[in-house]
């Protein structure tokens, strides 16, 4: 029923002549922080059919390309001491300093991909003798299920190497970077949980405009026209395009439970520098379920090792999760780099950019 | 592993309850929402429900939307 809706040709046509009314002569800059929102939009080849002065360009949103290759070389490390990692699917195959995840699984680690922390939790009932360790990873929209097993006394032998990061705090990153962002198009499941409020602040401060956006190609489109009409206002403010699935206050209690198990923490980015509080960390009360304080993990890899983007031989990631270059800029891509072979994260996870590019076509980019 | 899907739930015990996916279905924790009932649509990430669909606020978005488009110029 109501995807069907959200898709009709003749609305469609309708939201571009509009757009292409509004949208004046001036080159406007509009950046989306969702892996998701960059699949509608490449998929359905909607930057086509924008005027040629607005350019909507992908910026930090796929959690699997950002976790820094140190952090994946931690959960390395911690197979290699007799663990069992589990993890998402993306993960396994997103480069580390100089193996990855998949790797380590096919020279026998016992790697195993899980759905949902849950999984996880269920393994370590029935592998007592195991330590299992999730590598939680992913925004505010798998943070809360982290935090959710954390806080129902899992078993002993259970902990979480936590790489759970915000999206606000990148945006900021990217604001008072310069990067002549004129809106944004807010992340609409990352905004069930938090709601529209974590976005004002960004409004105010830096005078940008925001519409969260629900993930239907006339969703965002209809969302680049309320963009288009606040710039042209010279309005900041944070609209909700979504609200059949967002509300204002978002999902508390999610939030509530990232609130009570996890802290915010200042880490690095793949691609990224450290970007102050962007990223949450178990709290002292949990420890126990924290395996960076239960165990001493020491990947043997030096800092200097990794490198400035991808910490690998990628050598664009960073420009791309920035929104300052696009996969075409890059000559691995489609040659050493495919999604069967990624070189770096943005080719690994299916919202990546440089995957999307190579499924969809690199034209629609 | 972003993508969090919308699914139609059809039965609920406790804090599960089993979705239907279009004709797959699945199990999902429902813990993280307060008023689930049978029929209702909600958004699944990782296993857990985190939003409800309103069908109520989907056809006064349409409405909304047309009122946006015929006062824009
Ligand atoms: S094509 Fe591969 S190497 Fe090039 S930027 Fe994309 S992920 Fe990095």
């Amino acid at each position: 029923m109501m995807q069907n809706t959200f898709n009709d040709k003749y609305t469609a046509a309708r939201i571009i002549r509009k757009i292409k009314s509004i949208s004046g002569k001036r080159k406007i800059k509009l950046m989306h922080v969702c892996g998701t929102h960059e699949q509608t939009i490449t998929k359905n080849g909607l930057r086509a059919l924008l005027p040629e002065n607005i350019e909507v360009v992908p910026g930090p949103g796929c959690p699997v390309c950002i976790t820094p290759a140190r952090e994946i070389d931690k959960a390395i490390y911690l197979s290699h001491s007799g663990a069992i990692i589990t993890t998402y699917g993306d993960m396994l195959r997103v480069p580390g300093g100089n193996s990855s995840l998949a790797r380590e699984k096919a020279q026998g680690g016992d790697i195993r991909i899980v759905y949902s922390p849950f999984e996880a939790v269920e393994i370590a009932k029935r592998n007592p003798d195991k330590n299992i360790v999730f590598l939680g990873i992913g925004f505010e929209t798998t943070a809360p299920m982290t935090a959710e097993v954390v806080k129902n006394a899992p078993p002993g032998n259970f902990s979480v190497l936590c790489s759970h990061r915000l999206v606000p705090p990148a945006m900021e990153l990217l604001l008072k970077g310069g990067y002549d962002i004129d809106g944004f198009i807010d992340p609409g499941h990352v905004s069930t949980i938090i709601g529209t409020a974590p976005y004002v602040p960004l409004s105010e401060k830096y005078h940008i405009s925001q519409v969260i956006s629900g993930f239907e190609p006339l969703d965002v489109l209809m969302s680049i026209f309320m963009l288009l009409g606040q710039i042209k206002n010279n309005m900041a403010i944070v609209e909700n395009e979504y609200i059949r699935a967002v509300k204002p206050e978002g999902n508390l209690h999610a939030q509530k439970l990232m609130r009570d198990v996890f802290e915010p923490c200042s880490k690095e980015w793949r691609g990224l520098p450290v970007i102050p509080d962007a990223s949450l960390k178990i709290k002292p009360e949990f420890s126990d379920y924290d395996a960076e304080i239960r165990f001493d993990i020491n990947p043997r890899i030096n800092s200097e090792d990794y490198g400035a983007a991808c910490g690998i031989d990628c050598p664009l990631c960073g420009n791309i999760l920035k929104g300052l270059s696009n996969p075409a800029d890059c000559e691995l891509f489609g040659k050493a780099c495919t999604p069967e072979n990624p070189v770096g994260a943005c080719m690994v996870s299916s919202e990546g950019t440089c995957n999307i590019a190579y499924r969809y076509g690199i034209n629609q980019i | 592993m972003c993508l969090a899907v919308p699914a139609k739930v059809t039965t609920i015990n406790g804090d599960e309850a089993v979705l239907d996916y279009g004709g797959v279905i699945r199990k999902a924790n429902i813990s993280m929402l307060s008023d689930v009932k049978v029929g209702d649509y909600v958004l699944v990430h990782v296993g857990y429900a985190i939003s409800k669909m309103d069908e109520d606020e989907a056809l006064e978005t349409l409405k909304l939307w047309d009122e946006m488009l015929a006062a824009a110029q």
